[in-house]
């Protein structure tokens, strides 16, 4: 593996760190299975590259962008609360609108931000001046960003409405007993977790040259994949180390698609990537000492 | 702790799996990345490989050729464009769209031929078709479809209505549509369009333009052509004239398509590459539009939808289904 293979996949694993932590938010805190996600990172997408090309400033394009996104977790929310329909019918209605609105977004199916001014370009300028290479520059970038984002969540988790928030996934009877309203933190939360989403799609169109309507192909599996996979690698008894796990387990995921795409001298073709992946994601988690509950399951399995 | 180390180090050996391939000795090095698997754009590849292939350059002997596909996800064709960038081969080949444009995001240096994009100019792959001046150049799929609608009315002249299946969130296809939009009306047919956002939903989208038209006209669009026996159903089924944007699918079912077929803009990318990997400058050629076409007819299509092909037709045809 080259040092700019190595670098990109640290590179989409910090952007799809953010995805991860918004997966994170519904799945774990809230307990909301939401697949919103699959159009709110394309949104994302959509909102900043239109913005974009009407020279609206990148930073201003990316923020709209998450706003956008928490537009989208709200609705998914909505439905749930407000009209009562199962959480992972509510968040599949809004991920199908969401295709057909990012395409009106656009107005066409993919916005090119080849040679545009993103939030990237100055720190491709930085780079330049201190005579490092973009490959190099971009991930640090990134680092800081989602370092940043983790620890605002970290926060944010551990203050008095993310207590409740919390509380509201864990036990969602008990938190209205104790006075918590539970509604308004699903809202709440599936708009910060979309939002996240929403912002990492904005700065994956900017990095990877255009937004499209097909980017949201798989990205909650993606998300799923980084969740689980951090947790099998590591103890994430705290919300610190459950958020640093999201991260970590992003970009081990990436590690192994790159891993996956430099296995050709084992006679693996290129229609073979996703099962490789696949493969390697289940090695990194199996062979950490199995975890309990899967064992557990296959010793008592249904075996007739 | 110590069995979760256990899986980094698992990990870790996957990768470094991956940095003991650098090391294959070849002369030139051809990379080749497709956003998916789909028999035209396998096509393309195919007709590159064989034109380097005839220029000497064989797989192995004298030849790297490497091939990813990202299977259809975004975020992997970043990372194969990024694993390109850093194995620096002499020509990148990119295939459709998405593909060339995360290629371009991530090398100005490294020669690319894009291949099997509609609109070069609009996809910000290159500045100017005919003087593209950077690094990128390549051969667009544009479709003739003035001729196509010509096409239409020979083999139903009396045509009045036009029915075109096209997936709205596919870039090629919305420029297609447009232009058919422009074009049928100058050869007397109205156009009626049905939409399919993914290849499952093709078969509902022919079915709801049976009896509001008189032909069907596929363009070259990923999703439809991807599920072109439903179309080919509903046109025996109801006796309705289907035509194609490309000449693959008359092996399929449709009646008759003047088309390109993607091996020969395959063929017409590879000899790009060809001239590149003989010193040629990418920035110094101007990107190709199709260049050669032919006639292809299916006269049991033809037969089971109801129309009469004329001798004349039959005559011009480069391959005729009996």
């Amino acid at each position: 593996m080259s040092q700019i293979a190595f670098l990109g996949a640290i590179e989409v694993g910090l952007l799809f760190a953010l995805v991860a932590l918004g997966v994170y938010l519904s799945f774990r805190v809230l307990q909301f299975p939401d697949l919103t996600v699959d159009g709110s990172f394309p949104l994302g997408a959509a909102v900043c590259a239109s913005l974009i090309v009407v020279e609206v400033n990148p930073y201003l394009a990316s923020l709209a962008a998450a706003v956008a996104g928490a537009g989208a977790g709200m609705v998914t929310a909505w439905l749930n609360v407000r009209l009562k329909i199962l959480h992972l019918l509510a968040s599949i209605l809004t991920m199908i609108a969401l295709y057909s609105i990012n395409l009106r977004i656009m107005g066409r199916p993919n916005i090119a931000l080849l040679g545009e001014t993103t939030v990237f370009t100055p720190l491709e300028a930085l780079g330049e001046a201190v005579d490092m290479p973009t490959y190099v520059v971009l991930p640090i970038a990134l680092f800081g960003l989602v370092i940043l984002v983790k620890l605002a969540l970290d926060w944010f988790l551990n203050s008095e409405v993310g207590l409740a928030m919390r509380a509201t996934g864990v036990n969602p009877r008990m938190a209205r007993a104790q006075g918590i309203h539970t509604n308004r933190y699903i809202l709440g939360g599936m708009a910060l977790s979309n939002a996240l989403v929403a912002l990492a799609g904005a700065l994956f169109a900017q990095s990877q040259g255009a937004a499209d309507v097909t980017l949201g192909v798989g990205v909650i599996v993606v998300g799923l994949a980084a969740v689980i996979g951090g947790e099998a690698v590591m103890n994430t008894a705290t919300v610190f180390r459950a958020t640093l796990a999201c991260i970590i387990g992003s970009i081990l995921y990436r590690l192994a698609v790159a891993g996956a795409l430099n296995a050709d001298m084992l006679g693996l073709k290129a229609q073979d990537l996703n099962l490789i992946t696949a493969v390697l994601v289940t090695l990194a988690m199996v062979l950490p000492g199995v975890r309990m509950p899967f064992r557990g399951k296959r010793k008592g399995g249904m075996t007739s | 702790m110590i069995a979760q180390r256990m899986g980094f180090a698992a990990l870790a050996a996957a990768v470094s799996l991956g940095f003991s391939t650098l090391a294959v000795a070849a002369d030139k090095h051809v990379a080749i990345t497709q956003i998916v698997e789909h028999p035209a754009l396998d096509a393309v590849r195919k007709g590159v490989k064989d034109v380097l292939a005839e220029a000497g350059y064989i797989e192995g002997k004298g030849l790297k050729w490497s091939f990813e596909s990202a299977q259809g996800n975004a975020a992997t064709a970043a990372q194969i464009a990024k694993k390109f960038a850093g194995d620096a081969p002499d020509v990148i080949v990119a295939i459709a769209t998405p593909s060339a444009q995360t290629v371009v995001a991530n090398t100005k240096t490294i020669p690319v031929v894009f291949s099997a994009v509609t609109d070069p100019v609009g996809a910000k792959l290159v500045s100017d078709a005919m003087h593209p001046g950077k690094n990128v150049t390549g051969v667009t799929d544009m479709t003739p479809i003035a001729a196509h609608m010509a096409l239409v009315k020979r083999v139903v002249p009396n045509a009045k209505r036009l029915g075109v299946i096209s997936n709205p969130g596919e870039a090629n296809s919305v420029s297609l549509v447009t232009l058919i939009e422009a074009e049928a009306p100058k050869a007397g047919m109205s156009v009626v369009v049905a939409a399919a956002t993914k290849s499952g939903e093709v078969l509902a989208a022919a079915r709801s333009l049976v009896g509001k038209v008189d032909a069907i006209y596929i363009p070259t669009d990923n999703t439809v052509v991807s599920a072109f026996e439903a179309v080919v159903k509903v046109g025996n089924e109801a006796g309705i004239a289907v035509l194609a944007g490309d000449t693959d699918s008359v092996k399929r079912g449709a009646v008759a398509a003047a088309g390109f077929n993607y091996y020969d803009i395959g063929r017409q990318t590879g000899h790009m590459v060809v001239k590149i990997l003989h010193g040629a400058n990418p920035g110094d050629m101007a990107v190709e539009g199709v260049a050669k076409t032919d006639l292809h007819l299916n006269l049991k299509s033809a037969k089971t939808q109801g129309v009469t092909l004329s001798d004349a037709l039959i005559g011009e045809a480069k391959d005729v289904i009996r």
